[in-house]
């Protein structure tokens, strides 16, 4: 049963500036620079972790492991960072790499499947993280600069003072913008340029594919396919460790337990995006696209209950973005009909 | 347990080795559980004792229950990630009738009766949506209850307004504390389901056409079997038992709790499945097997914090564990 689909990357394009026109119709501030600010930077951290997904699932795999990765790493890097920001990142990077480089090894050595497998080493880099930081959180260390890392705007030294003022015009918003835009959404935003290049441009993105689109057929054609998909299982791992990273960062503090249904948040956004989850198709840019859909349901849902119409508890996000999940999967197997299935 | 194993493998006789193997493969996850207990006599004081069984029993019938539904959906080739949802679901509907709030139906008892058949058939409809979701738009089973993973326990959340709901009804709460001839409720609701759905598996026509579906759809239909309407009813068959798995957690708390019934069952019951040696990919399962493979995580776990191994550490032991079972399931298969 493989479904071909063309088209979802710009559907989700579509969709996500049809929501942010309904935004900035309906509420004042929604396209405030703070506004916007403020999202990047809260949802960099599952930008990431959906980048490293969506690799996975383009080579028809699944990895389960990322929340209690990010978690274990944001612990990790914790404990690290007062011998600087690169220190902190390093470990916490490295942290995920390892965690990524065991799924890998399980997966495209021993045979199991990648649900398994990465369901085990969600257990297992949960309790690690746990285990490591005696269950309580691990301050981070202010003073080394390695919270900038999550809390920090990266070209903010560099801002001329009138860009911030009254009188400064459309050119000053752009520039507030820019020099105002959050470090964690940098990192994001770069990750996903050299993704969107390798997927595009390097032998290891048509190899994602190609065993995506066929293991055994792309094994034949003598595609290194183990060792993609090592590859991507540790690249996901990477990915959810610098999640950990900003995370901890962000919030000064090392989180054992936080990452409870990042994994399936990440998956929704992915598929959101577009991407095909038997693999061999998928769009890095799409996926962006779907991990700031579903954030900004988030975000609107806040405004609508600062309007006073009506009051709808944070707790109805979580329906919405189910109904939003099951509109795009039905609308994408109504997309799918025509060809042979 | 890989000692188990290696051993007869090394072994230079062939025909002598196969023997053992055969009975490991059919025998492995009772083996192991055996195991497990002479090493508890042998190292964990008061092991031998009714308070221990009574725990370890308690602690896994919501698993098992939940687990059941589960391997009747990965025996189709599926996987149903929104059980722990559909028990929020259930477990946050059901004492707004017991309390007679929603619905007087003017005796006690049937009032506790709706709160025991309503949520369960509740849990039942969204199972249903999952089964029409893969069976009627060919949703990939791990997408398809994606869906409700995400949306169900916000629909509980949201009915209760997040609230705890504290709750006092013996009655009612009998189902998961009562006891008769010693053994607590829940466990003979357990072991009914267990063998109802190992009978339904082995004996009857339903259970050779979800085999048949997960060790080949296309042939299935071609051989006649009603791929659709199989499919579908193993999903409202999982949503049922995570109904009663979610009635037997609130009546243990005697509190309702959106926020946190059923959290992380999905990859309990899934683990309890695997290791008890159903095929993840579909088409062979055993029943008793995922009661076994729940028995054994419990077993590791309990081990473990009886010897005074912090939680945490479990998890890793928890993580080592599922790995091994299916790597050794996998051997053998090969």
């Amino acid at each position: 049963m493989r479904l071909r689909f063309s088209g979802a990357g710009g559907g989700v394009v579509i969709a996500l500036l049809l929501l942010i026109a309904f935004g900035a119709w309906r509420y004042d501030g929604f396209l405030g620079s703070y506004n916007i600010l403020t999202v990047l930077r809260y949802n960099s951290m599952f930008a990431l972790v959906g980048l490293g997904m969506c690799f996975v699932i383009m080579t028809g795999g699944i990895d389960l492991s990322v929340g209690s990765v990010a978690a274990m790493s944001s612990v990790v890097s914790a404990y690290a960072s007062p011998y600087g920001w690169v220190a902190g990142l390093t470990a916490g990077v490295g942290a995920g790499v390892a965690a990524g480089s065991l799924n890998g090894f399980i997966i495209s050595k021993m045979r199991i499947l990648p649900f398994i497998s990465s369901l085990a080493v969600m257990l297992a880099a949960s309790g690690v993280g746990l285990l490591l930081a005696n269950n309580q959180t691990v301050s981070a260390s202010y003073a080394s600069g390695f919270t900038a890392l999550g809390q920090g705007n990266l070209l903010s030294a560099f801002k001329p003072e009138w860009v911030d003022g009254d009188n400064a015009g459309w050119l000053g918003v752009a520039l507030g913008l820019l020099f105002n835009f959050p470090t964690p959404a940098w990192i994001a935003l770069v990750a996903y340029i050299i993704g969107s290049v390798v997927l595009n441009q390097l032998a290891f993105g048509r190899h994602v594919l190609a065993v995506g689109g066929g293991e055994e057929a792309s094994r034949l054609m003598g595609l290194p396919a183990d060792r993609t998909v090592f590859l991507v299982y540790l690249v996901s791992g990477g990915f959810a460790g610098l999640a950990g990273v900003i995370l901890a960062a962000q919030f000064g503090a090392g989180q054992p337990i936080e990452g409870i249904g990042w994994e399936l948040f990440a998956i929704a956004s992915v598929v959101v995006g577009g991407t095909l989850l038997t693999g061999g198709k998928g769009s890095v840019f799409a996926t962006l696209a779907g991990v700031l859909l579903l954030g900004l349901i988030f975000t609107i849902l806040n405004f609508e209950n600062g309007m006073g119409w009506v009051s709808l508890s944070a707790y109805w996000q979580s329906v919405v973005r189910g109904a939003f999940l099951f509109v795009v999967v039905i609308l994408q197997t109504r997309l799918t009909k025509s060809a042979p299935a | 347990m890989s000692v188990n194993v290696e051993q007869p493998a090394a072994q230079p006789l062939r025909a002598a080795a196969f023997a053992p193997g055969l009975a490991f493969r059919r025998f492995g996850a009772l083996i192991a559980l055996a195991l497990l207990i002479a090493l508890n006599l042998a190292i964990t004081p008061h092991f031998a004792s009714e308070q221990t069984l009574s725990v370890n029993l308690t602690q896994i019938c919501t698993i098992v229950i939940v687990g059941v539904g589960m391997t009747l959906v990965i025996a189709t080739g599926g996987i149903d990630l929104s059980v722990g949802a559909l028990m929020a679901i259930a477990g946050a509907l059901a004492p707004a009738f017991f309390t007679g709030k929603l619905f007087h139906g003017g005796n006690l008892y049937v009032n506790i009766a709706f709160s025991i058949v309503v949520p369960v058939a509740v849990a039942g409809l969204f199972g249903l949506f999952n089964g029409w979701l893969v069976s009627r738009f060919r949703i990939q089973p791990i997408i398809a209850t994606l869906i409700l993973f995400i949306a169900g326990r916000g629909i509980a959340q949201v009915w209760t307004n997040g609230d705890l709901q504290v709750f006092k009804a013996p009655q009612f709460q009998a189902i998961a504390i009562g006891r008769v001839l010693g053994v607590p409720f829940q466990v003979w609701i357990m072991l009914v389901i267990v063998v109802v759905a190992a009978w339904v598996l082995r004996r009857t026509v339903f259970g050779r056409q979800v085999l048949a579906i997960g060790g080949n759809p296309a042939a299935a239909r071609l051989a006649g079997v009603p791929v659709s309407r199989v499919t579908c009813l193993v999903y409202v068959i999982s949503g049922l038992c995570s109904g009663v798995a979610g009635l037997i957690v609130i009546a243990m708390n005697s509190a309702a709790d959106a926020n946190l019934i059923g959290m992380g069952m999905e990859l309990d019951a899934i683990a309890a499945v695997a290791v008890g040696g159903t095929l993840l990919s579909g088409g062979k399962a055993t029943i008793f097997g995922t009661l076994l493979g729940a028995m054994i995580i419990q077993l590791v776990r309990y081990t473990l914090l009886a010897n005074g191994v912090p939680d945490a550490a479990a998890l890793v032991a928890k993580a080592v564990l599922i790995v091994l079972a299916v790597w050794l399931q996998q051997q053998e298969l090969t």
